[in-house]
């Protein structure tokens, strides 16, 4: 049955559906107008998604079991005419360059003039006819969508476009309204494409097999060190809320739990309505210290944006320690705490950090050996009997001197020191890591590869019951 | 089809609450299935505004609990009235306990909180749980029992159990998980930032004397600043209020200086506003 894949491929890309879920969404649909995609899909979102970070996974799981059948060849071919139609100038068959230039048109003007039920035409006539499509190709929709859209030359439509916008009567705010606007209509059509494409994969290959190429990690399962552009910017838009999550039950937490000291100015007081007889003892609000974080980041190459999203969340979460001092380094290290100052824009701060920082010293590859030497030698003093370190980076060391004694400094003159590596487990002393060199002074070294497994270390180190007692030695 | 999400859409609009499809399916879904609705989403989209509406729309009393940090069953379910049945009790003086107790623990002596007040209401009720986030996830579970259930427990007297079932919407701003048991006895309702067709009809609907051409710009300028990476995004209750600053101030045309000069309606923090005066003033004529 249609729905139960469906729900199985919810589960596969990691949305957690239960069994009452399930029973819930076919019950639902039971109420639903099954003509109408958009209330099946309402329906179904409301019943299986509970968490609006899923609801992409969910987007894509639905457009591929629920996406626009292809009709059948009678159908198709009255379709196609009324397409031709349509657009006008078509001959029928495989695109020519008249062909072409009629749909680059067609296109144009359904831009220009919103139209609708044009703009599916051209969708429908550009995926048939310009991207090239060869039958059980195992891709994805990009290389198609990539032919098509270089073939229509989408670029100079919206030149074209943005001329006609751009009427002399236009203020320069209505100007700029109309050029976003414009921008988002290209948007849509990029997507309807995509869908179309998408269409014909499973009709070409199973929904199954469509599903298995589009699924995506959830946002909170994006392995940081291998990311592409678009799921980093998805996760920097993820951590803002997260930490302000995060903020709220850590501050929550800590005010329950243990009472404070016996307040006896209130408890006396309070002790003359049952006189004299301290029957209601009160005690002060509990007061536990904040712990001190220092962080050390590796900033090179591969796991830089491991090191600035543990930046990020560390400094959002400011309030909750006494102290945040924060140093990065690639082969020389150097203090940046100062770029993350109160209200500091994040990006700008980074940016920064890459142009003004002195974090690398002689080629620009990862020495932690020296980086360690150079920190116990300026800036020991940061590191106190109540700071917790954090160390991130994955430890390879390009076969330097891993510098232990200075290592082992650094470890003796703080609380706890943790170790994250953002590298896979089975990978740790490989080649040129030296990882199992440097845990055994560590409190603990910990593999921390996405958003989730950062949340839950930081909520742990920033919990004062949850710290380990500081081991002898 | 006389009760289908288009008859919920039609009922919200009597009321000035302009519902999109999804949400009128998913109020639809909710009364055929007897479900609660956890709304979430950023503030100010009008998740409390959409209980209030349909507690409105079908004639119905709206009874709200509140949630906060620190509360809890005494707030929440019910109390005893310890005061009335101290005097009870005084009154009553030389009566043997026995007597007495199942007197002093009745219902005359319950003080019904929101949850209980709800499950007993002989009249139909929309019950609006607000801000559920709030609570600590321990209270969390007191709620459990009415929403699956919808019935209540009181040690004393047994269970109460709902007259007609309330129809009951939770809000969330979702400044922390809930919890799965929670969220699994709901229908899930997100909502975001309208659509700029959608906004415009919500501003005239709930600004009845603003011009249309005024509203399509607000609509259309609010969008386009709410793809800025803002701390705060305008929401729809800060577009009309700046639909009502505007109409105020008598504009009927919003170019830039007149955006520049009444952000502060729109945005809330000293950065965005900054932000978005920057850009307003960054284009030139032919930019």
């Amino acid at each position: 049955m249609l729905i139960t894949g469906f729900i199985a491929e919810l589960r596969s890309s990691g949305i957690p559906v239960s069994m009452v879920e399930a029973i819930d969404a076919a019950r639902a649909l039971r109420h639903t107008d099954l003509s109408d995609r958009e209330m099946v899909r309402a329906s179904l979102g409301a019943t299986l998604v509970k968490d609006a970070r899923h609801w992409d996974a969910f987007e894509t799981a639905f457009e591929v079991y629920f996406g626009l059948r292809a009709p059948g060849p009678g159908a198709a071919a009255t379709r196609d005419g009324a397409d031709a139609a349509l657009i006008g100038g078509f001959g029928g068959g495989a695109a020519g360059e008249a062909d072409l230039d009629a749909l680059v048109d067609a296109l144009f003007r359904a831009l220009r003039d919103e139209d609708d039920a044009l703009l599916q035409a051209v969708v429908r006539r550009a995926v048939a006819g310009l991207s090239g499509w060869e039958p059980g190709r195992p891709v994805g929709g990009a290389y198609y969508l990539y032919r098509i859209l270089r073939r229509l030359d989408v670029d100079s439509v919206r030149a074209r476009l943005l001329d006609q916008a751009s009427s002399p009567g236009f203020s320069p705010l209505e100007e700029r309204l109309a050029v976003e606007e414009l921008d988002l209509q290209i948007e849509s059509f990029r997507s309807r494409l995509r869908a179309e494409i998408r269409a014909r994969l499973v009709a070409d290959r199973g929904a199954g097999l469509v599903a298995a190429t589009l699924r995506r990690p959830l946002v909170e399962d994006v392995e940081l060190s291998t990311a592409t552009r678009e799921e980093l910017a998805a996760v920097e838009r993820a951590v803002h809320p997260l930490s302000r999550r995060l903020a709220v039950r850590l501050a929550r937490r800590r005010r329950r739990g243990r009472v404070g000291r016996l307040d006896v100015r209130r408890t006396v007081r309070r002790s003359l309505s049952f006189g004299g007889v301290p029957a209601d003892p009160r005690f002060r609000p509990p007061r536990p210290g904040k712990p001190e974080i220092v962080l050390l980041c590796d900033v090179s190459g591969s796991v830089s944006a491991f090191a600035r999203f543990t930046m990020q969340l560390v400094f959002s979460l400011s309030s909750q320690f006494s102290r945040v001092r924060s140093f990065a380094f690639v082969d020389a290290v150097a203090e940046v705490t100062g770029f993350f100052g109160p209200g500091a824009d994040f990006g700008e701060a980074l940016q920064r950090l890459g142009s003004e920082a002195r974090v690398v010293g002689f080629d620009g590859h990862s020495d932690y050996g020296a980086v360690f030497g150079q920190f116990v030698e300026h800036h020991l003093d940061a590191v106190t009997p109540r700071s917790t370190v954090i160390v991130t980076g994955d430890a390879r060391n390009n076969y330097h001197d891993p510098n232990l004694p200075a290592f082992e400094r650094i470890a003796g003159a703080a609380r706890a020191l943790y170790w994250l590596d953002p590298e896979r487990h089975p990978f740790w002393d490989t080649g040129d890591s030296v990882i199992g060199r440097y845990a055994p002074l560590c409190d603990r070294v910990i593999e921390v590869r996405n958003l989730r497994q950062l949340e839950a270390f930081v909520e742990q180190v920033a919990l004062p019951v949850a710290r380990p007692v500081r081991r002898a030695g | 089809m006389n009760e289908g999400p288009a008859a919920v859409a039609a009922a919200l609009r009597g009321r000035g609450y302009l519902a999109d499809d999804r949400i009128a399916q998913v109020v639809h879904l909710a009364r055929r299935l007897e479900k609660p609705v956890l709304v979430e989403g950023p503030a100010g989209v009008g998740k409390t505004e959409l209980a209030k509406a349909l507690a409105g729309a079908y004639g119905h009393r709206l009874i709200r609990l509140q949630c906060y940090e620190g509360l809890d069953e005494s707030k929440a379910l019910y109390e005893w009235d310890y005061r009335k049945q101290l005097l009870r009790l005084q009154a009553d003086r030389g009566r043997a306990w026995e007597e007495v107790e199942p007197d002093i623990f009745s219902e005359q002596f319950l003080l019904a909180r929101p949850l209980l007040e709800a499950i007993r209401s002989p009249e139909p009720v929309v019950l609006l749980i607000d801000e559920v986030d709030r609570v600590e996830v321990e209270t969390e579970a007191l709620l459990l029992e009415v929403l699956s259930d919808f019935q209540v427990s009181v040690p004393e007297l047994g269970t109460i159990t709902a007259v007609g079932r309330p129809m009951v919407v939770l809000t969330s701003n979702n400044t922390r998980e809930l919890s799965e048991a929670l969220k699994r006895r709901c229908l899930f309702l997100h909502i975001g930032y309208p659509t700029v067709e959608r906004e415009r009809e919500i501003l005239l609907a709930r600004v009845p004397e603003l011009p249309e051409s005024l509203a399509e710009q607000i609509a259309r300028l609010v969008r386009s600043i709410r793809a800025h990476p803002l701390r705060k995004p305008p929401s729809i209750s800060e577009s009309i209020d700046w639909a009502r600053t505007l109409l105020e101030l008598g504009v009927s045309d919003v170019d830039a200086e007149i955006a520049s000069g009444t952000l502060h309606v729109l945005l809330k923090y000293r950065a965005d506003i900054e932000r978005i005066e920057e850009s307003l003033a960054a284009e030139g004529p032919g930019g």
